[in-house]
């Protein structure tokens, strides 16, 4: 016998169902008067700093449905590169900036819409800089465990191309699945559960 | 929130062998919805080892009161009174302080208050269904609602959820956020249920059935249940590229 490690073992998943606005975004699904506010759904002020972007884009299933009953959460560094977070040591983030932002899918189309700005580069472990990403997170009915991903920037081309993580995909006709498409301000990025086009998702 | 320093390190791999696969084709929605292709997998980086985090000043009074937090005043949700409580701990077992809880859940008689349901139970008026807290200083929660009830679901054509809460968790890190789901001990149906069986092993889901709690069971008033929930563990800074926090 040795000793035990003694650690324990994560809460498994379950899917969040079809009732997930209920908690998550209480006052899109009609209850209102509990919170003020839904959480999540301003991620910017006037005061913000940095290139004011709109990402935009749907959830496809396996047969080219969009999901309309998902909840997408994304998390990003500011204009500078710093997250709002405990855990960034590199400094201070803005203030004017939470780098978090939740989205329910469009109850008709599908969509999901975020209103923030363009991240800057935040180091990847040995020091090389990462390409600006915005870090997703769906769930829905019929998803059992949350899926993430990373939404890149296309017209970044010469940041992308030295990217670490994009750099590890092997099948590199799957890296598009990745990349936000320019539309003006906007930057629509579609992700595909299943199939031809399926995104890259990650175990991170 | 704690004084204890903000930690640095990368997670721990998720075991996913000890979550549902994404294809489990007895829960049919899962089918269409489940990515085929390996997942890449990414040691931690910034990107994830951060994440957002909530201050108490967020909460409401009513926040953790879905017995009243929905309610006409004066008058309170029907139901078996309950309160849900336990500690957020990682896998090292250390306390999770200040992490964001939410939870939401059907009425006493398995009705969701949402456009979407159709079940016949009937509403109740007093009854919103959803509440939220942040853990305290060791990681502790508690909040009070009623007993949900089971109800039908489109899958089989005789499939019952068991009773049952959902919680999402927000830890200090975006690669521990979660979303699960709270059984109740004693409750038959849990063996039936095709979402509860996506979880391959039985161990694993008795982790997400809560215990009766008779010594916290406030006499006359509401009984307890005691929840517990697991996030994702931190490695230890010190031999990486990273010397802070450790």
């Amino acid at each position: 016998m040795v000793q035990s490690l003694g650690f324990l073992k994560e809460t498994p998943s379950q899917t969040a169902g079809p009732y997930v606005h209920i908690g998550c975004t209480p006052n899109f699904s009609g209850i209102t008067g509990v919170y003020a506010t839904d959480l999540g759904i301003a991620m910017v002020n006037d005061k913000t700093l940095g290139e004011r972007i709109t990402l935009r884009g749907r959830i496809f299933d396996g047969t080219g449905t969009p999901l309309r009953d998902a909840l997408v959460e994304i998390w990003q560094a500011d204009a500078a590169g710093l997250y709002n977070s405990p855990s960034e040591m590199r400094g201070t983030a803005d203030v004017n900036f939470t780098g978090w932002g939740r989205c329910p899918t469009d109850m008709e189309t599908g969509d999901y819409v975020f209103e923030t700005i363009r991240p800057g580069r935040v180091p990847y472990k040995d020091g090389r800089l990462m390409a600006p990403h915005v870090t997703l997170w769906i769930v829905a009915r019929g998803i059992n465990i949350g899926l993430q991903t990373r939404l890149y920037f296309a017209d970044e081309e010469a940041a992308n191309a030295e990217d670490p993580v994009l750099q590890r995909i092997e099948h590199r006709n799957r890296v598009p699945t990745l990349l936000a498409r320019k539309d003006g301000s906007t930057f629509h990025f579609d992700i595909h559960l299943q199939g031809e086009k399926e995104t890259v998702f990650f175990d991170i | 929130m704690s004084n204890r320093k903000p930690e640095t390190g990368a997670f721990f791999q998720r075991d996913r062998q000890w979550h549902p696969p994404a294809y489990t084709p007895d829960y049919k929605t899962s089918v269409v919805r489940s990515p085929q292709r390996a997942l890449l997998s990414l040691d931690n980086t910034l990107s994830e080892i951060t994440g957002p985090v909530f201050g108490h000043a967020l909460l409401g009074e009513l926040d953790a009161d879905l017995i009243h937090n929905f309610a006409r005043p004066g008058e309170s949700a029907i139901g078996q009174r309950i309160i849900v409580h336990g500690r957020v701990v990682d896998e090292r077992g250390v306390g999770v302080a200040g992490a964001l809880l939410e939870f939401w859940q059907a009425n006493a008689g398995g009705r969701y208050r949402h456009k979407r349901e159709g079940y016949l139970a009937a509403l109740d008026p007093n009854f919103g269904g959803c509440g939220r807290t942040i853990t305290d200083e060791d990681g502790y929660y508690r909040f009070r609602t009623v007993k949900p009830g089971a109800y039908p679901w489109p899958n089989g054509v005789n499939d019952w959820r068991p009773a049952h809460i959902h919680f999402s968790v927000f830890g200090h890190g975006f690669a521990q956020r979660l979303i699960t789901q709270m059984y109740f001990e004693g409750d038959p149906m849990i063996w039936q249920c095709p979402i509860v069986k996506s979880i391959p092993d039985k161990a694993a889901i008795e982790q997400l059935i809560a215990a009766l709690d008779r010594q916290n069971t406030i006499p006359m008033d509401a009984r307890a249940y005691k929840f517990d929930i697991v996030l994702r563990g931190r490695r230890s800074t010190l031999f990486e590229n990273r010397l802070e926090g450790n």
